[in-house]
């Protein structure tokens, strides 16, 4: 590739980056309207720029990958994961002598000593491990996650960042967030800036419920084979507690899962039912969905394509949200996704419940776990009253969970709670706590 | 080769290094070797001279390029055919519109009206809908109901048969909310797909010979299948979906459905040890298990001709109606190919890529410009490209930013012509400028 004049840092060899060089130096028809051609944009990349990637797995090491080689040396990554024998087919990062060991400090190894001047800094850790001012010395941060509460626990992490004065949005607290996913042959990539674009939360409703079977069926009516590694799985492990008292089930035991195995088969011969292997035990047991290693690469690309427009305003970024389908042909299509107006997350307005003041406290926990927006997971409520903070209801700690239990089952009134009585609700799937106003109806 | 050898070591890997038209100006079979070629960032020339050496020895080409923000892919393969195409939105097979006799007597067996209420719950929603099928065909109409206003009526014909406790308010049965909400579906026609149909009518099928592949042969079965046994329907699939009832009426009939899919296998069977007896090849030639799968896709079948390279870059049989039309949105993903086109015109006259250096932009714009208009003019592609596409290309300068070519890796890698999976459109078009691609089939080559 031809020269055009060398990079000042000397650890670059000349015409290391005559490629995005073009993209930063030429001025062009496309470009941002904020953009101005020169070498700012490229000493920005190398040398102050500052991502933090999300998850090391399948989509983070194509991630950290692109990144590294479009110029970005201030790399941060951080996942709670080691390494298994079955990421190896994809996550290339890692070889056969690194499994067991953490996924984020072997990727970070790898690159580092594979491209020269890269300094990417790992994380052993779990995102809800890390605190406000951790995140807050990022420029970008761009995510490969497995796991819906984690995304909303990062959005939700941004979202308290925004900065408003006088009602008008600060643009210094806003810190873009990227994030990339993927599910066998489909995928997707959504650029949110946090106060501006539709964020998780606004688009909830977009993520299709999980599949769990009904519990009749798995105690007393299966008909398919995953329905008896089900219930190998749900009631008679804990009742047989085949490897010792309180042993937990361990998906990546082969013992654990050949044990499972065992049982589902007996279980299905007792119904006829066939077609209970060792492979569906595993796939059952960990729910696996398989992963392709293609699927990752691209939108891992798309995702890196736009930290790099971002970063450098050299183009316009996507708005906002890209959908990728490989199964019948090649398949992509953007949209905007619009903000939702009450967003418990990005908007700025007080959560309403209109409740009776007869109702009973369970069926705000049934709100705030089934309403589509919210789906929390095990709320924590809690009501300012007397002066102090009581707590309504908490399910994380045994304790007190069974101290609060009776709450549940009292009226709104009995509780004292009244009209335009502000609950402050903590959960796994927010950072923040969530303020919500009571509005009684009569 | 050494670090792609890393990644996985089941993979045996070698490499030459010798420029690809030095190859084929000494040795063109060295590409016959192989089951498949991928080409990248290949110059014009070269590009042109492969292909025809891949196309005449039947070998399927993959052409892969990145040029700045756009990326290019372009599938050259004579004829793929696809058994398991693993449609993502598949209707079932249920039959309910043309039950066959086994069925029919299965559903007989049942006696809604005179069942204890534990048997009514689970009873599978399948044999509902084909109960009060039979009550509507004996009150309403002689047809299936099709129509918004007569599915509706068939869903409350349904829902009058919920069990009702002693106040006459109905009882909770799932199964019964279940076949409601499947008679949308579940009543649509049982017929032959139209691309099936296609192969059916298709030279390769009506004409065999001994060169013809299992799957022409297979498909000529299935239509003999189709005209005789079948019925003017293909091979029953076999498979139910999961839904409530207790575990052996359910295991009751989807064994039903799972013998009616073997008889109606060993009919094929049957078929194509005739036509490969006919063309003097061994019965063993088809294994049972390409015989199976065949047969539970039947419905999915796909077939995928390409043109070739020099059929798309001859002015004579390029394509132009259809750059024509797209070209009436003058920012149509088409604009890029013909721009790519333009940059490789650039090329072959000036030997090298517009705008490599900074210096070359502004006088390569206009070069550009005219390598443009004379491929346009040659191809008789009357159309108009705005000034700012020819622009952006020169900017470019031929780069190869890692995040795009990280992306055409991906796609490319994600079809393959192997058997498991559905081809690809022929030509993409990639742009990162907008992140959007655009996949265009079989009209533009």
């Amino acid at each position: 590739m031809a020269v055009d004049g060398g990079c000042g840092d000397s650890a670059d060899w000349k015409g290391r980056w005559n490629h995005v060089k073009k993209f930063l130096e030429r001025s062009g028809p496309f470009t941002h309207p904020d953009f101005e051609p020169g070498t700012q944009a490229l000493d920005f990349l190398l040398s102050t720029c500052k991502v933090l990637v999300i998850g090391a797995g399948g989509l983070g090491c194509e991630l950290l990958k692109n990144l590294a080689l479009s110029g970005f040396r201030q790399i941060h990554v951080i996942d709670m994961d080691t390494i298994d024998v079955s990421n190896l087919n994809r996550q290339f990062l890692f070889r056969p002598k690194d499994v067991g060991r953490p996924k984020a400090e072997v990727a970070a190894e790898f690159l580092n000593s594979r491209i020269p001047s890269c300094a990417v800094v790992p994380y052993f850790k779990k995102i809800q491990d890390m605190d406000e001012s951790f995140y807050r010395q990022f420029h970008i941060i761009v995510c490969g996650l497995d796991s819906i509460i984690a995304r909303r626990w990062i959005n939700g992490m941004l979202m308290s960042f925004l900065h408003y004065e006088d009602g008008v949005l600060d643009p210094s607290s806003i810190i873009p967030l990227i994030d990339g996913g993927t599910e066998g042959f489909k995928g997707n990539v959504r650029v949110i800036i946090p106060g501006m674009t539709a964020c998780i939360e606004c688009t909830l409703a977009l993520y299709p419920p999980q599949v769990n079977f009904p519990m009749c069926t798995i105690a007393s009516m299966p008909r398919l084979p995953e329905h008896c590694i089900e219930y190998v799985r749900i009631l008679q492990w804990p009742k047989e507690q085949p490897f010792g008292e309180g042993i937990v089930l361990d998906g990546d035991d082969p013992e654990h899962i050949q044990w499972i195995y065992q049982k589902s088969l007996e279980r299905a011969s007792q119904f006829n039912i066939k077609g209970v292997t060792y492979r569906l035990t595993q796939g059952v047991v960990k729910r696996i969905i398989p992963a392709v290693a293609s699927t990752n690469a691209v939108i891992a690309a798309v995702c890196a394509t736009e930290v790099f427009k971002i970063a450098t305003s050299a183009y316009v970024p996507l708005n906002n949200y890209l959908v990728f389908n490989d199964v019948d042909g090649l398949y992509t299509y953007s949209f905007e996704a619009e903000r939702k107006e009450n967003c418990p997350a990005c908007s700025q307005l007080p959560q309403n419940i209109e409740i009776s003041p007869s109702a009973k406290l369970q069926e705000i926990l049934d709100y705030l776990t089934n309403n589509a927006s919210l789906q929390m997971k095990s709320p924590a409520i809690t009501a300012t009253m007397y002066g102090g903070n009581k707590t309504l209801y908490l399910q994380t700690v045994a304790s007190i969970e069974e101290r609060t239990r009776p709450n549940l089952s009292k009226t709104l009134k009995e509780l004292g709670l009244v009209d335009g009585q502000e609950l402050a609700v903590a959960d796994v799937t927010t950072p923040q706590t969530m303020l919500f106003k009571l509005h009684f109806t009569t | 080769m050494e670090l792609l050898q890393e990644l996985n070591s089941d993979v045996s890997g070698s490499f030459v290094e010798e420029s690809p038209e030095k190859l084929l100006d000494s040795d063109p079979s060295f590409f016959n070797r192989f089951n498949l070629v991928v080409a990248t960032q290949l110059p014009e020339s070269t590009l042109l001279r492969l292909a025809e050496v891949l196309w005449n020895s039947n070998i399927p080409l993959l052409v892969c390029r990145t040029y700045g923000l756009v990326g290019y892919m372009r599938v050259v393969i004579k004829e793929h055919t696809v058994v398991e195409s693993h449609p993502d939105n598949m209707l079932e097979d249920l039959r309910l519109d043309k039950p066959f006799p086994e069925l029919t007597e299965h559903i007989q067996d049942y006696d809604l009206e005179h069942m204890d209420k534990k048997d009514h719950s689970h009873t599978p929603w399948i044999v509902i809908v084909a109960k009060y099928l039979i009550k509507w065909f004996n009150e309403k109409s002689e047809q299936l109901p099709k129509s918004y206003k007569e599915k509706e009526a068939f869903k409350e014909l349904i829902r009058q048969g919920v069990l009702k406790n002693e106040n006459g308010t109905p009882e909770d049965e799932e199964n019964f909310e279940e076949a409601i909400k499947n008679v949308n579906t579940a009543l649509n026609r049982t017929e032959i797909p139209r691309g099936i149909e296609e192969l059916f009518n298709d030279e390769c099928c009506l004409k065999l010979t001994e060169q013809s592949s299992s799957f022409w042969i297979l498909v000529r079965a299935l239509k003999e299948f189709v005209a005789n046994e079948g019925q003017g329907s293909l091979p029953v699939r076999g498979t139910i979906p999961d839904m409530m009832a207790d575990s052996s009426k359910f295991i009751k009939l989807q064994n039903v459905y799972r013998e009616k899919a073997k008889k109606d296998i060993a009919a094929v069977r049957n078929h194509a040890a005739k036509l490969l007896q006919s063309l003097g090849k061994a019965p063993e030639s088809i294994s049972e298990r390409e015989l199976k799968l065949f047969c539970s896709n039947a419905a999915f079948l796909r077939l995928v001709r390409c043109r070739s390279l020099s059929e798309e870059h001859s002015p004579s049989s390029c394509s132009k109606d259809a750059i024509i039309s797209h070209m009436d949105n003058p920012d149509s993903e088409i604009v890029l190919y013909l721009m790519l086109r333009a940059v490789d015109r650039f090329y072959k006259q000036h030997g090298r890529y517009p705008g490599v250096y900074n210096y070359q932009v502004e006088d390569d714009i206009g070069k550009l410009k005219s390598c443009l208009t004379g491929f346009l003019q040659e191809h008789g592609l009357s159309v108009v490209v705005k000034d700012d596409y020819v622009h952006e290309f020169c900017r470019y300068g031929a780069a190869e930013p890692h995040a795009v070519a990280a992306f055409m890796g991906g796609k490319m890698t994600l079809p393959g012509p192997h058997q498991q999976q559905p081809a690809q459109p022929e030509l993409c078009c990639l742009t990162a400028l907008h992140s959007q691609s655009k996949g265009c089939n079989d009209r533009l080559q």
